[in-house]
């Protein structure tokens, strides 16, 4: 259906860094559940390591690869092809490579060692994967010169990883007096990151790790609806950056 | 047929094309001239709709060419510097193209002239400039494409390669293609152009006939003619509206 899709995933598998990104989730999952006793407590180190690496590597290797395929993007605008057909094979090329990269560096070993509890994290890997290489494709529509956007896409990372948490933490002890828990549910819709946290620590159901935002959701919604609530959200993560992208790219000058 | 009217386009405050109104017609080789940013690169990148228009209208063949991308199966597009994935071979880039045109019998002319198959493993990232400027060439000729843009064409190139690339010039205009060509060569647009366009600060000031042009500058060759012109930019009797 997109000729484009066939090309870019042959080029993105020509590159080393998926083989070695899949090689280390793999070596990493595989330690991890190898040496841990107990799966679920495998899944939880697993879990801080996935929510640190899936984003990083899907932001940052989207950007730059869009950033060195501005030549093969011009030369296939300048054929009958439509901007959104490129924008399209670009997103499915670079989400569906990393995916796969994902499911065999991280869904074996899981498969192996954890397949009980596993799955969520999974699933919110795939999620945040997705996530994130539209983020990476919104930075790189958005700012031309590609170190600055290598630069963007790095702070919107530590933005999500870390200092969101800090500012969460920030403002539930500044305003203790009032009663916090919507706008607390609305603050963790706004992070893809603490999405996916909370929905691995629902499907578990491990309260004394569910901070302050998961306490929240799981005390207001339920395990089960607060699942489907951060699911659905995630999945609007996943379609909103690149919506917005598409949009600029269209009436990008190249 | 390319129509253009009134287009204009800036970029943040500073404007590259002001109300542009040119008419292109098949069978003619319109030399595009003017200073560096004059906007000519620009003009013809908007033609492609690389970049987009602020206003105007560009009709290609009688249709207003919008977003949908059918219009670019009539244009051939040689790009200033060619820009070409650096990962993939020549054979590869060709066999893309020709899958992602997906039609009519390619004109290997150029690729045969420059021996370009014989290169079909090299990878793109590792040729010297003027070897891009030919897989450019043939890349832009290879579907026989009623409307050839060709941006600085002959820049980088040797000049037996640059005298095979005028050669296929002037033979797809005698077959009744279009013709548009930037260059600050002159002495290569003088044996190809048919008319001539001057832009300066983004404005068209001339659309002229070369042989009129000549005639009424009194100079011999398109070289001098163009320089008395550029002398006298300023005097409005040089602007003809044709």
């Amino acid at each position: 259906m997109n000729k484009m899709l066939k090309y870019i995933i042959a080029d993105i598998l020509r590159t080393k860094v998926m083989i070695g990104y899949m090689v280390l989730l793999f070596v990493i999952s595989f330690v991890v559940f190898a040496s841990e006793s107990n799966a679920s407590k495998g899944v939880l180190t697993m879990m801080s390591i996935v929510l640190f690496m899936v984003p990083l590597v899907s932001v940052l290797f989207s950007a730059i690869y869009l950033y060195n395929s501005a030549e093969f993007i011009e030369l296939m605008l300048s054929q009958p092809i439509n901007r959104s057909q490129v924008w399209i094979g670009m997103y499915t090329g670079l989400g569906l490579s990393l995916i796969i990269a994902f499911c065999v560096g991280f869904g074996v070993p899981m498969l192996l060692f954890a397949s009980n509890h596993g799955w969520v994290l999974f699933v919110s890997g795939i999620f945040l994967t997705a996530c994130f290489s539209g983020i990476g494709l919104l930075a790189s529509v958005k700012v031309r010169d590609k170190a600055r956007g290598i630069g963007t896409v790095l702070m919107i990372w530590i933005f999500f990883a870390i200092i969101f948490d800090g500012m969460v933490l920030f403002l539930s002890f500044q305003l203790a007096d009032y009663p916090l828990e919507k706008p607390m549910m609305i603050m963790s819709a706004l992070n893809p990151v603490d999405l996916a946290r909370i929905f691995v620590l629902l499907a578990m159901n491990i309260s004394a790790l569910l901070g302050y935002t998961g306490a929240v959701f799981n005390a207001y919604l339920g395990s089960g609806l607060g699942r489907l609530i951060c699911a659905t959200v995630l999945l609007g993560w996943c379609i909103l950056p690149y919506w917005i992208s598409l949009k600029w790219f269209k009436k990008k000058d190249l | 047929m390319i129509e253009i009217q009134h287009l204009h386009k800036s970029f943040g405050k500073f404007q590259a094309l002001i109300d542009v109104n040119l008419l292109f017609e098949q069978s003619h080789c319109y030399a595009l001239i003017g200073p560096n940013g004059s906007g000519k690169t620009t003009l013809i990148k908007s033609i492609l709709r690389l970049v987009i228009p602020n206003s105007g209208v560009i009709v290609i063949d009688g249709k207003p060419c919008g977003s949908d991308p059918e219009f670019r199966r009539l244009i051939g597009y040689m790009p200033q510097n060619p820009r070409f994935p650096d990962s993939m071979t020549i054979g590869q880039i060709i066999a893309m193209m020709k899958d992602v045109r997906g039609d009519q019998q390619p004109d290997e002319e150029l690729i045969k002239n420059y021996h370009i198959r014989e290169m079909s493993n090299k990878k793109l990232g590792a040729l010297s400039g003027g070897t891009k400027q030919k897989v450019n060439a043939a890349l832009a000729f290879l579907f026989s494409p009623k409307i050839l843009i060709l941006d600085e064409p002959t820049a980088g190139l040797d000049p037996l390669a640059a005298e095979i690339l005028k050669e296929k010039i002037l033979l797809e205009k005698q077959k009744g293609k279009l013709i548009l060509i930037t260059s600050h060569i002159l002495s290569d647009l003088d044996e190809l152009a048919s008319d001539l366009v001057y832009m300066q600060d983004g404005k068209v000031l001339l659309q002229q006939n070369t042989a009129i042009l000549k005639m009424e500058t009194g100079e011999s060759s398109l070289t001098k003619a163009v320089a008395s012109l550029m002398k006298n930019h300023d005097e409005p009797s040089l602007i003809s509206n044709e």
